[in-house]
């Protein structure tokens, strides 16, 4: 609004003290025809059309996000149209997935994207938590820079090289060696039975963790920066130790802001669909085993889409799709309220 | 530290334990960093010792060749990865700067701004999957077949919210004072903006073009469904087209030898694309704030 007034305000003036603003144009060679800039000059109405048309492309361009994400939501429901039709809410809760026949449910993929994520937030939280923590109090000055550098390189490798990845180095270490500790030692669970190939929910899950880590440290760095340095100082008078400082001062100010960057590195891992589909067997079970294959709602896309037969078919793909567009979207909204709640007060640089 | 503290305290007790949790605590904070870098830098070694036992000229030169002939590379790939990139950054990163200029100049404060912003933060955060199926639905429906075009707008739009947010933190940095001394030389806003704010900015907002570049780079999901890939060289931009990231994934995935070797060495030149043009952001961004600083 006030950004509107000295707009409106400010077009009239500009007219009226034209001639008197003339001096100050980069045509500094006013003498030697006064009379042609000051006719260009009024010719462009000193720039208050100019002014209107490039605000207006400003806005169009900024518009167009809005315009994009309701246009996505649009022709993702149009085109899920059929399968919204034929199994209506039951479509998630259904475990069935035979393309032959036509009968599709959605619960098997749920299952392995909920599953697969939460497994790679509990492994990924914990390190990601010990990463910050590290470098914003712990790290000596010189290693700060280099340590902070390294993290944020996870997160510029592409997705397909971390599947390359999974699939020739991951898979192996999963079967034949994590794979046999992990039975001996928590075999008792249940967790860890049938036979184990390497390529399952547990070994998705791991690349997820690696993935998701940049994300929870980075938010987790940038609200702990948030915390005013005089808490902590405070904090440091009373006579605590480091660990109590950083429990009192920082992680007790920044803790909302770091269930923030939790639920984004959720909000990565749900849609994340390379690497897992590249590690996780693709098989459309609910099975309480990690090492079993399972599959994701991006992965059965990634597999399925170009090979889909039957309008039915793709109709459903789309509807996984729209599923988990709206997911991420609620999911994304929550911790960017978290996090905005915390470092509002601070400057942007700070990120 | 404890010295002080263990004669403060009338427990001696209770100062150990203080100590010791403290103590615990750095241990394992730099435990964890350790266990999360170690592996890293060794997996990265890895990769980078297998993609260079692997590359020869051919991967540069030849486009691949079938199954069960050694030799042959992925020179149309990285073309198609070049033109596909090329055509999303051009509709990306326009419109994205555009955004992030209203956002800053124009919306700041204002509910619209707001909504925006939030809107902006939300379509960064898509899955690329859905966007690939956004993709398909909007342009490889209506045109009935796949095509580089359709992949190049997908990538243009994943750009779109990254650039307009690195834009519009970046302007919101430029001092006030240098837009009211261009406004008081009677330079029109639009001028302003154009000459003063964004060329002031302009080392942040390129670092911003950059990320979001390196990031549409590697993303392979979108372009399952709209590049689709093919083995020949790229002629228009009206049919499929083969990209790197993509490549990758059908050989990884692939039975054979050699085209696992085609695999590491595609990973090998992806990553040095998307390091090289990081690094150079980092490299020319530290010397503009150093410009900037005085």
């Amino acid at each position: 609004m006030a950004d509107q007034n000295t707009h409106q305000t400010a077009a009239p003036l500009l007219n009226v003290h034209l001639p008197s603003r003339e001096p100050a144009q980069p045509g500094a060679v006013v003498d030697r025809a006064p009379q042609a800039i000051r006719e260009f000059l009024g010719k462009r109405g000193s720039g208050a059309g100019a002014d209107g048309v490039f605000g207006g492309l400003m806005l169009a361009a900024a518009l167009s996000i809005i315009a994009i994400v309701l246009l996505i939501i649009f022709v993702l429901i149009q085109q899920s149209k059929l399968s919204l039709h034929e199994f209506g809410f039951k479509f998630f809760l259904r475990t069935a997935w035979n393309p032959v026949i036509g009968d599709f449910g959605a619960a098997p993929f749920i299952y392995g994207t909920v599953l697969s994520s939460v497994l790679a937030l509990c492994i990924a939280v914990p390190l990601a938590l010990c990463v910050a923590v590290f470098i914003m109090e712990i790290c000596p000055k010189f290693l700060r820079g280099p340590v902070a550098f390294l993290t944020e390189l996870l997160a510029a490798i592409p997705s397909v090289v971390y599947g390359l990845l999974g699939v020739f180095v991951l898979v192996p270490i999963v079967r034949d060696k994590l794979g046999p500790f992990l039975v001996k030692t928590l075999g008792w669970t249940g967790f860890f039975g049938g036979s184990n190939f390497g390529e399952g929910v547990l070994t998705a899950s791991i690349i997820l963790s690696i993935m998701i880590l940049p994300v929870i440290s980075s938010i987790t760095r940038e609200v702990m920066a948030a915390v005013p340095i005089s808490q902590k100082e405070g904090v440091l008078a009373l006579g605590a130790t480091r660990w109590e400082m950083i429990r009192i001062a920082v992680l007790r100010n920044a803790r909302i802001g770091i269930v923030g960057g939790v639920i984004l590195g959720l909000g990565r891992a749900l849609g994340e669909t390379m690497a897992v589909t590249m590690v996780i067997g693709n098989n459309p079970q609910i099975a309480k085993s990690l090492f079993a294959p399972g599959y994701t709602l991006a992965s059965v896309i990634a597999n399925e889409f170009t090979e889909a037969t039957g309008d039915l078919y793709l109709s459903a793909l789309i509807e996984i799709g729209l599923a988990l567009f709206l997911v991420t979207i609620v999911v994304n909204s929550i911790a960017r309220l978290l996090v905005w709640a915390v470092t509002r007060g601070t400057p942007v640089s700070s990120r | 530290m404890s010295q002080p503290l263990s004669q403060i305290r009338p427990s001696k007790t209770n100062a150990w334990h203080r100590w010791a949790s403290d103590h615990a605590i750095t241990a394992i904070s730099v435990l964890g960093t350790i266990v999360v870098l170690v592996p890293l830098v060794a997996v990265l070694f890895y990769l980078i010792y297998k993609g260079a036992s692997s590359l020869n000229l051919a991967f540069f030169t030849h486009v691949p060749k079938p199954v069960g002939e050694t030799g042959g590379g992925m020179a149309n790939s990285i073309v198609g990865s070049a033109i596909i990139l090329t055509l999303a950054s051009a509709m990306g990163i326009p419109v994205g700067i555009a955004g992030g200029v209203y956002l800053a100049e124009y919306g700041a404060g204002t509910w619209l701004g707001a909504i925006i912003r939030f809107v902006a933060d939300v379509l960064n955060g898509v899955p690329s999957i859905v966007m690939g199926i956004a993709g398909y639905s909007l342009i490889v429906v209506h045109q009935h077949h796949f095509s580089a075009l359709a992949a190049g707008v997908t990538l243009g739009i994943m750009m779109i919210p990254t650039v307009t947010r690195t834009t519009e933190e970046m302007l919101l940095t430029v001092p006030h004072a240098i837009r009211e001394a261009a406004y008081g030389l009677g330079v029109p806003r639009w001028r302003t903006i154009l000459s003063i704010s964004l060329r002031t900015a302009a080392p942040g907002i390129i670092t911003g073009c950059m990320l979001a570049f390196a990031r549409i780079a590697g993303e392979t999901a979108p372009l399952l469904f709209t590049a689709f890939g093919s083995q020949f060289w790229p002629h228009s931009l009206n049919e499929p087209m083969a990209a790197l990231p993509l490549q990758i994934f059908v050989y990884a995935l692939s039975p054979y030898d050699e085209w696992h070797r085609l695999a590491w060495a595609g990973a090998l030149v992806l990553i040095s694309m998307i390091m090289i043009s990081v690094g150079l952001v980092r490299y020319v961004t530290s010397r503009g704030q150093l410009k900037g600083g005085h």
